[in-house]
């Protein structure tokens, strides 16, 4: 829906206020043959869907990301994640594209999810949520995306978990969509990138009041969530950005709780995340991240022979949780299936959160690999 | 310099640059071609728009960026370790324009370039121009000129090489030669190129 900004939001770059909807279907079939039903889609938009209904670019969050890509909820004070990037002359242009952002199926954030009520019991799924697989995201995202009458997207872009589903948009739906943005990202989970998720599902499990994931509200496994996040906020940041932020320097607060100010950063990052995020989404959305390949080297190959879209696939030299190699293999397959495809490697400090931080050489590369995509004065080759 | 839609697409004068205009000429529209450190893309850029299927690989940052303002399919890496994963044949041509003097190992990158492309260009400042030979002789020092405008300390280039040099590993490769072409800053050199041209360009294939 386009948006007006309120007298709080004056930014002419902005999208303003908004608020997330939510869409609801009959049932969505998952890989394992399981079916979600009602299946419901937690989702927000930015810009105008033109007539024709070609102007749609469908964004793809990260791990504890939800549909609030852009803009300003009622009374908040930050903005959605990929705000530096979605807005009026913006890398995603809502003056000239139609931006859909839904929350994945498996989450906690409106989606259908662990914490949906089933009919049956009257109470949430818990862990007798079905499993849920990447390519089931993008599954129910294409239902989404129909239902707006759209038959082809302009483009499907994401970071990270975003990218892997921007990914699996191209092998699964070629037909409908014109260009592919994959940004720190891969084709599949390394086993560091597995060991890392397995520890912080450990730690979930560790709770006492895990409870085999089926806990109440009021005694939630929240120290085993934290940690878990805490374990995933070091990956997210280089050697250089930790060291130039947090040095060896005291904590803030109590000094009974840590010695240092890396310490409290990870401490906060992981209080503040049992507020918002639900342990049994943790473990659903993780497992699908490790459970989800293409494969590599001629595996990968193979997987990709089949995609119609340019791609635009950006690494970062920082990033050790998804390293620059894992995106020139997917670059490397592309090529081989002559498949068009620009590849950057940014030397941006901040790590694997790089894609979610404001660049002027990411948001150009951006929007130029976008603008180009109808070159009248080249022959897109392929 | 020409504007286009995303500002300058031309970043230097190509009717300055005879190979280019050379190699522009020679690459029929439908082609597949790889441009091996395709710097700005100013060479990639005239074949898109002549419609070759044209993509680089380009190290330098800024670089890359240029390439895709210009809307030029771009690998940002380098050429010593990005090419195994390229099928035999793959590429009508493999265009080495002022790079192979950059390159560690000029003889592997070669040889690697024969294997996936049908023809390979080669073109490389011409090392044994008279300008060069009386500069050394005379001054003493490592020339500087105005296609190698460095000096010792701060060159790209780790190889020097003349058109004869090229020659001989050509024929101690047994890798056959489809053409050859001089050239200085203005025009196509006929007569003893070794002595007067500035680049060297040869259009090489495998086998005899």
């Amino acid at each position: 829906m386009p948006t007006t900004a309120s007298s709080e939001h004056k930014d002419p770059q902005s999208v303003g206020i908004v608020e997330t909807k939510i869409a609801r279907f009959d049932s969505l079939t998952l890989d394992n043959g399981e079916i979600i039903s009602p299946l419901e889609i937690a989702y927000e938009t930015y810009g105008v869907l033109s007539e024709k209904k070609d102007n749609a670019i469908l964004v793809c969050h990260a791990l504890s990301g939800d549909a609030h890509a852009a803009g300003f909820h009622e009374g908040d004070k930050r903005p959605g994640w990929w705000d530096f990037y979605i807005g009026p002359g913006k890398a995603f242009d809502t003056d000239k594209y139609f931006i859909i952002s839904s929350n994945v199926i498996g989450g906690c954030k409106g989606s259908s999810g662990p914490l949906t009520i089933s009919s049956a019991t009257n109470k949430a799924y818990r862990s007798s949520f079905p499993f849920v697989s990447i390519a089931d995201m993008v599954r129910a995202q294409e239902v989404l995306v129909s239902s707006f009458g759209i038959e082809t997207l302009f483009a499907v872009a994401g970071g990270s978990m975003g990218g892997m589903q921007a990914l699996q948009w191209s092998v699964a739906y070629p037909e409908k969509m014109k260009n592919c943005i994959v940004m720190a990202s891969t084709a599949e989970h390394s086993a560091q990138q597995i060991a890392f998720n397995e520890v912080g599902r450990q730690a979930i499990l560790a709770d006492p009041n895990w409870n085999n994931g089926m806990y109440e509200d009021d005694t939630k496994p929240s120290k085993g969530l934290a940690l878990a996040r805490m374990m995933g906020h070091i990956t997210y940041l280089s050697d250089e950005m930790m060291r130039d932020k947090f040095g060896r320097k005291p904590p803030k607060g109590n000094i009974q709780t840590t010695d240092f100010a890396v310490g409290s950063y990870l401490i906060y990052q992981g209080e503040s995340f049992v507020d918002r995020f639900d342990a049994n989404s943790y473990i659903y959305v993780t497992k699908a991240l490790d459970h989800y390949s293409l494969g590599t080297g001629k595996e990968l190959t193979k997987a990709l022979s089949g995609v119609k879209c340019r791609f635009l696939v950006v690494a970062y030299t920082s990033d050790w949780l998804y390293p620059p190699y894992q995106s020139e293999e997917i670059v490397k397959s592309l090529e081989v299936n002559a498949i068009p495809v620009i590849f950057v490697e940014l030397n941006n400090p901040a790590g694997h959160d790089s894609f979610l931080l404001q660049s002027e050489e990411q948001d150009s590369i951006i929007k130029d690999f976008l603008e180009f995509t109808d070159d009248p004065d080249g022959v897109i080759y392929g | 310099m020409a504007e286009g839609k995303n500002g300058n697409h031309i970043d230097i004068d190509v009717s300055e640059r005879p190979d280019i205009l050379y190699i522009e000429k020679m690459i029929q529209s439908g082609q597949r071609v790889l441009d091996l450190g395709c710097g700005n893309g100013e060479l990639m850029y005239l074949l898109k728009k002549k419609g070759v299927r044209v993509q680089g690989i380009e190290k330098d940052d800024e670089c890359i960026i240029r390439c895709v303002k210009k809307g030029l399919y771009v690998h940002h890496g380098d050429i010593d370790d990005g090419l195994a994963h390229h099928l035999d044949q793959s590429f009508d041509y493999i265009i080495l324009n002022q790079t192979i003097q950059q390159t560690l190992n000029p003889g592997d990158i070669i040889r690697e370039c024969l294997r996936i492309g049908k023809q390979v260009i080669v073109v490389f400042p011409n090392f044994s121009h008279w300008q060069i030979r009386v500069s050394v002789l005379f001054s003493g020092r490592t020339p500087v000129t105005k296609l190698m405008p460095f000096h010792w300390y701060d060159t790209p280039n780790l190889h020097f090489l003349s058109s004869q040099d090229f020659e001989n590993f050509l024929e101690k490769d047994k890798i056959k030669v489809i053409r050859r072409s001089f050239f200085n800053e203005k025009r196509e050199i006929k007569i003893l190129p070794n002595l007067f041209a500035t680049l060297a360009l040869f259009v090489i294939q495998a086998g005899n």
